[in-house]
């Protein structure tokens, strides 16, 4: 059995972090894990998809379309994007947070508000994480990242291994006690949903 | 032995430590940056440098080799056409150390201008070629490379892509070989290639590929995994997990680690076992054109697509075999979200600055950050083909002008890596042929779209050493530029940008602007920026739109208002509030350190 994780948010939200974070958590319960992530150009501002699997033994490690166990997403549109990738009967834990792209901003293109909606409707097993709004009331934005972490861990019942410590371990020593509130804060919402 | 999770390109460069390796050089390239930023982490024991371009880098390493020093230089498949010469040459003179070059491929053209599939230059080049399908193998292909390249006297291409390069899987870590490093002899028949030597070497090197493809029959580099006989599966690279993943037990598998010279008594062997050949590859037919070479029948590119990435669906949609998986579909689409130009990107001052004189413009483009300026709202130029075109193509296209009466003025524009990696020779002819041209030089102080790699512009290097700043502006003074047609201005500085656009139009001859501010996400440019931010008021914003023209990512529009939406990217740089007749937009002051 192979579980696989699609992470998905605009360039700069820091979803290579938490997938860093998420493989290394897996790699110490014994499993075979693989991470995906295409960077470059998609780092200005672009739709940036980071993908992991794992399972007692991994071959492809980027996941194809229907095949997603769960996708996180940072963004609200972005979850929709990423939806042909969802298994039938997988999951959605997203952020209402929405980041306008170029085509919105010069009014090329409509921001459809309604995704959140339009995607529990037709998936059902959505569940809404106000990480960016969380962590900013913690103190910084930048920990909306690690607040989904904790939303994710959550969601797949990844127990056994001591999260709170290895995001302390992974992020810079000054911010450590904002994002392990991040990380509480993000499980919690889960959890109590 | 300690197991890590590490990419492609990291387990590379652990790879060449390990090997021994004491020279690496390379010039940047997505996806094949991080292979060098990864052996810049054992600089005590490697001498590692960002060579100018990837011909520099490739000799560079060839020198290490012939002179006694295993080496390494890493590049991305565009690359290797640049360093394409002394490759195919070397082909001929062999190693004296091991020597290996790194090929990261992109199919799907996630950050390339085309799609080339370089194993086909291994056999045209005459290297050895290793296709590694993860980390693991790409470490131990690594170390494997250096002693094939010696036991051989050949280079080798060890040929990645970039699912490879940017995937991070398990890797189990070993120890470092002690350097390696060879006395350097004088041999010129061996190294100096002139067509006495050239003609001896060509037939050394041809035997040289038939004992490494004797040697291919055996290696444990290539491996056979028995399933069904009913069909067998040739693949190599990425490519085998995916046909893993799509056929599992129900195939067979002849997983080549090498793929040039391809043993062909090995590929007759297993054709011999199966019921039917099934080639899985992505871009070219290089495997099934070999395997059909050897009169076998095989299954490959008539099914399998030869554009952008495989994935175990495309496979099994190619094959036939397995459902087409459900998908959730909703009747709502997501705007697209191209990659923009940051919010205080300097080339967004010269861009806007340009787009008021398009029609009087023909801009060719080139290969960085400013790449963005293509999109609109900009539409920054027309051409973008390879590093230096910018500049050289100008030459070209004002005379095709010329021709047909067309009076626009042909601008070049390249950033300040490129002009290094390729835009002083163009810069050089320009002047020389007296072109009337336009070249501008974004200079933004670093190599910034691959993530920020030093060059020859910049005072520091890969190894963390101080270094000489190369003075572009004096080189191209140097070059005999009239100095009366050389503007150096800030391009966030609307009015002196203008003017400078304004005097190339109106100037018969080669003109050159320099733009010069360094990029904004620049650690020391964050930091002197700290916190600092525009803000719209409110109570002033008539609503005109004018600062929305400069297309900046921290900049909305709502309810009949601009208003900065994204206050951490804001680095305050003030385009916007050059654009306000209304004084609405307001500088706040950040805590600076």
């Amino acid at each position: 059995m192979t579980t696989s994780i699609l992470l998905t948010g605009v360039g700069g939200q820091g979803t290579i972090l938490t997938t860093k974070i998420l493989s290394e958590g897996l790699v110490s319960l014994g499993y075979d894990v693989k991470m995906s992530e295409i960077h470059g150009m998609s780092q200005r501002g672009g739709t940036v998809n980071t993908q992991l699997k794992f399972g007692e033994k991994v071959y492809a490690p980027n996941i194809g379309r229907g095949e997603a166990d769960i996708i996180v997403a940072f963004e609200k549109v972005e979850a929709l994007r990423a939806l042909p990738y969802l298994k039938r009967g997988g999951k959605i834990v997203m952020d209402e947070r929405e980041i306008y792209s170029m085509p919105v901003l010069i009014g090329q293109q409509e921001y459809p508000h309604e995704a959140d909606k339009v995607l529990k409707e037709t998936v059902g097993d959505v569940v809404i994480v106000p990480a960016s709004k969380i962590a900013e009331e913690l103190g910084t934005i930048r920990a909306q990242n690690i607040c989904l972490l904790g939303a994710l861990i959550a969601a797949l019942n990844l127990e056994g291994v001591d999260w709170e410590k290895l995001v302390a371990s992974s992020v810079p020593p000054k911010t450590v006690d904002i994002n392990v509130a991040a990380f509480k804060a993000g499980y919690k919402a889960v959890k109590s949903n | 032995m300690k197991r890590v999770i590490m990419s492609g390109d990291e387990a590379i460069a652990r790879g060449a430590w390990e090997a021994g390796v004491t020279v690496a050089a390379a010039y940047p390239g997505t996806p094949s940056t991080e292979i060098l930023e990864n052996i810049s982490l054992y600089k005590n024991d490697i001498y590692c440098q960002w060579a100018n371009n990837e011909k520099v880098a490739a000799e560079i390493a060839i020198g290490a080799s012939i002179g006694g020093a295993r080496a390494l230089c890493a590049f991305k498949h565009v690359g290797m056409n640049v360093a394409a010469d002394p490759i195919f040459t070397v082909g001929y003179t062999g190693v004296n150390a091991g020597l290996v070059f790194v090929s990261a491929d992109d199919p799907g053209c996630h950050s390339s201008q085309n799609e080339q599939d370089n194993r086909l230059y291994a056999p045209h080049a005459k290297l050895l070629c290793l296709e590694p399908s993860d980390s693991q193998e790409c470490k131990d292909f690594t170390v494997a490379a250096f002693e094939l390249s010696e036991k051989f006297d050949i280079p080798v291409l060890i040929r990645m892509t970039t699912r490879v390069c940017h995937s991070k899987t398990l890797v189990e870590l070993g120890e470092r070989k002690s350097s390696v490093v060879k006395k350097y002899e004088s041999k010129p028949s061996k190294y100096a290639m002139l067509p006495a030597y050239a003609r001896l070497r060509h037939v050394a090197v041809e035997q040289n590929l038939i004992e490494a493809e004797e040697y291919a029959y055996s290696s444990p580099l290539n491996r056979i995994e028995m399933g069904d006989r009913s069909v067998g599966i040739i693949t190599s690279g990425i490519c085998y997990q995916h046909a893993r993943e799509a056929f599992g037990d129900s195939a067979s598998y002849l997983k080549l680690g090498i793929t040039h010279p391809i043993s062909k008594k090995l590929v007759k062997e297993f054709c011999a076992q199966v019921d039917k050949v099934y080639i899985v590859e992505e871009g070219e037919p290089y495997l099934e054109n070999a395997v059909r070479a050897m009169g076998i029948d095989c299954l490959g590119k008539e099914v399998v697509t030869r554009q952008g990435e495989l994935d175990a669906q495309i496979v099994r949609r190619a094959f036939g075999i397995g459902a087409e998986p459900e998908v959730y579909e909703v009747g709502i689409q997501a705007p697209a979200r191209p990659p923009v130009l940051c919010a205080g990107c300097p080339h967004r001052g010269f861009y806007f600055a340009m787009k008021k004189h398009r029609d009087k413009i023909v801009p060719l483009g080139d290969i960085g950050c400013y790449s963005l300026g293509v999109n609109p709202p900009f539409n920054g130029f027309d051409t973008c083909i390879c590093m230096g075109g910018g500049f050289s193509m100008t030459i070209g296209m004002a005379k095709a002008l010329e021709l047909q009466g067309d009076k626009r003025k042909v601008f070049g524009i390249l950033g300040d890596s490129t002009f290094f990696h390729s835009g002083i020779t163009s810069i050089i002819d320009a002047i020389h042929a007296k072109a009337n041209v336009c070249l501008c030089l974004l200079d933004n102080s670093i190599t910034a779209m691959t993530g920020h790699q030093q060059n020859a512009g910049t005072s520091i290097d890969l190894m963390g050493n101080e270094a000489p700043a190369i003075d572009a502006v004096k080189l191209i003074l140097a070059a005999g530029l009239d100095e009366k047609n050389l503007r150096v201005v800030d391009p966030i500085d609307l009015k002196a940008m203008d003017a400078a656009i304004r005097d190339a139009i109106a100037t018969e001859g080669t003109f050159v602007i320099v733009t010069k501010r360094p990029c904004a996400l620049l650690k020391e440019v964050i930091k002197a920026n700290a916190g600092a931010h525009c803000v719209v008021d409110p109570d002033k914003c008539v609503g005109c739109k004018s600062c929305m023209q400069v297309a900046c990512p921290s900049l909305a529009f709502e309810n009949k208002k601009a208003y900065v939406a994204d206050t951490a990217n804001c680095n305050a740089c003030g385009l916007c509030q050059q654009m306000c007749r209304f004084n609405a937009i307001l500088r706040v002051e950040g805590k600076q350190k």
